[in-house]
């Protein structure tokens, strides 16, 4: 793998988590528990959505073939999308989308922290300006969980219930693959290896502080890192994609 | 201070043309008014938000979701913030909501219409919040303070709206076949129900004579849909699209369009609940919000848990 096609990969993962996720958040608008949360939550689907902008330009540009930003995001299958599985999943109740942010913002925020060290320019400055939102997406969820885990019976078993669920899917988040290698070499990208010990006490503090146990779970999900999905993704994509799709000559 | 007092120093600053504030003496039947047009107002961003997020998920660019999702946000914020306006005439948004659910407050008409093609995000961009402009401008002069306050700020999010739809328009009639006949669709679809949105004929409107003694209103139902169509007009033919009105013409005298006659009957089946989309909309909001109840209580109870938090 050239330092090129790793850094393509590993941008189209980036975007395509921020994406994806973002994607999901949108499918609150109008349903939220309360007019604020709708707010907030859309709020953050913005974030998500801008930052995948940002990336896929910049995966576009490396990749130089001509691809915008838009064509890598509404013109690819399946197969060719790189975000971790728990972005895709659909976003369930409040407790289960609240419990994915968590998960999903705590991994973003030593993520991001360490990219925006990157020795490319380009990444480092989205890296930097993406860790300023992940700060609120984490201080968002984080609350909420502590609203939940100790609010009512009804709200905690919803949430450990959610956790329980989502537990599964944050080994991949982890994940390294040849794309990291080479990168890592290049002094653009660090191990996540590194981040999982301090990603998980940041996130069993919380969950401790809101009464909620930690998972025990026998396997992990894995795939995305080869572009193999969940079933969800499919049908997140053919929704997303349809006017592009149904209309390949039209420009909007 | 008996209700003759109240009436002489309200109508002495209604006269002279002050601000009534929250805390003014007002007669009843004012704040009643206020609360009804205030809490109608509010919901009406709020189910607004349901047929343009029906097309989020499907906005064809991440600029296109962008706009999207900071327009609908924004809706979303006016609702909050004119249910705050509507609480500082002592009522609270739980109430209002509730007035909402069991149909006895109303939300504006035209989001009981489909959005049925991303032309229609351009559509209601366009002619809905176009139309809320030229009402909402007018509004800033309403008498209550806190209203006319609201309607500053929201009226400068709502220009930036109708922009972006004028613009998704003006893109897809810049673009293929099937594009601008899409458009065109939308508008013949969307124009009718955006000229109902100024209400009935002057001659025909109820409860208009106390909102002018209040100075709540200050521009009747057909200036107001006059200054929309003039504006309108113009922005259509210069993107290339038809208003779908055959008795639409140029009056010299008037110096404005003269238009054909609009459907009332579909006004009032509308308004009576038999819209395509009454059911729908009201069905799920309520969905939502009971769905969410469970949260609410969470929230509530860590709050009573943990005041400080
Ligand atoms: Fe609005
Ligand atoms: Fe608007």
């Amino acid at each position: 793998m050239t330092l090129q096609e790793a850094l393509f990969n590993y941008l189209l993962r980036l975007g395509d988590n921020a994406l994806i996720q973002g994607h999901r958040l949108s499918e609150w608008c109008s349903k939220a528990p309360v007019l604020e949360e709708d707010l907030a939550l859309t709020n953050m689907a913005l974030d998500q959505i801008g930052a995948a902008q940002a990336f896929l330009k910049y995966a576009g540009a490396i990749e130089n073939k001509g691809r915008s930003e838009d064509d890598l995001a509404y013109k690819r299958a399946e197969r060719q999308f790189f975000n971790n599985l728990m972005t895709e999943l659909p976003i369930g109740d409040f407790s289960f989308t609240i419990a994915k942010q968590l998960l999903l913002s705590s991994f973003e925020f030593f993520l991001f922290r360490g990219l925006s060290q990157s020795k490319d320019q380009t990444i480092a400055n989205i890296a930097a300006k993406t860790l300023k939102e992940v700060h609120y997406h984490l201080a968002h969820s984080r609350d909420w969980c502590f609203r939940l885990g100790k609010g009512t019976e009804v709200s905690h078993e919803k949430l450990q219930n959610s956790v329980n669920a989502l537990w599964m899917y944050t080994d991949e988040l982890f994940e390294m693959g040849e794309a990291d290698e080479v990168l890592m070499e290049a002094g653009i990208v660090f191990s996540l290896k590194e981040i999982k010990p301090k990603w998980l006490e940041l996130v069993s503090g919380i969950l401790d502080d809101a009464n909620i146990a930690l998972p025990n779970v026998d396997y992990m999900q894995t795939g995305s890192r080869k572009g193999i999905h969940t079933e969800h993704l499919g049908h997140l994509l053919s929704e997303m994609q349809f006017l592009q799709r149904a209309y390949p000559d039209a420009s909007w | 201070m008996d209700a003759t007092a109240v009436q002489a120093v309200f109508q002495d600053k209604i006269e002279q043309d002050l601000k009534i504030e929250p805390k003014d003496p007002m007669p009843d039947r004012y704040r009643a008014h206020l609360i009804r047009q205030i809490s109608q107002h509010a919901h009406s961003e709020v189910i607004g938000m349901q047929p343009e997020g029906n097309w989020i998920t499907r906005a064809p660019s991440l600029r296109a979701k962008q706009i999207l999702l900071a327009k609908i946000q924004d809706e979303g914020g006016h609702g909050l913030y004119l249910y705050s306006t509507a609480e500082t005439l002592g009522i609270s948004r739980e109430e209002m909501i509730e007035q909402l659910q069991t149909g006895k407050a109303k939300y504006s008409n035209i989001f009981n219409y489909p959005a049925l093609t991303w032309a229609d995000i351009g559509a209601i961009g366009w002619l809905v919040d176009g139309a809320a402009i030229v009402n909402q401008v007018a509004l800033q002069r309403t008498s209550y303070g806190p209203y006319a306050r609201a309607m500053f700020r929201i009226c400068k999010e709502e220009s930036f709206h109708q922009r972006q739809g004028y613009e998704i328009m003006a893109n897809m009639m810049k673009g293929t076949t099937e594009q601008r006949e899409m458009a065109q669709d939308a508008m013949n679809r969307w124009w009718w129900p955006a000229l109902m949105m100024f209400g009935p004929h002057d001659k025909d409107s109820a409860h208009s004579g106390d909102a002018f003694k209040w100075r709540i209103k200050r521009k009747t139902n057909d200036e107001l849909r006059q200054k929309f169509i003039d504006k309108t007009v113009q922005q259509a033919e210069v993107i290339g699209l038809t208003i779908p009105d055959p008795d639409l013409k140029w009056n010299e005298t008037k110096q404005g369009y003269d238009h054909g006659e609009i459907n009332w009957e579909e006004f009032k089946r509308v308004i009576n609940g038999n819209g395509p989309c009454n059911k729908q909309r009201m069905e799920h909001h309520i969905r939502y919000h009971e769905e969410g109840a469970w949260v609410r209580e969470a929230a509530a109870a860590y709050h009573e848990k943990f005041p400080t938090d």
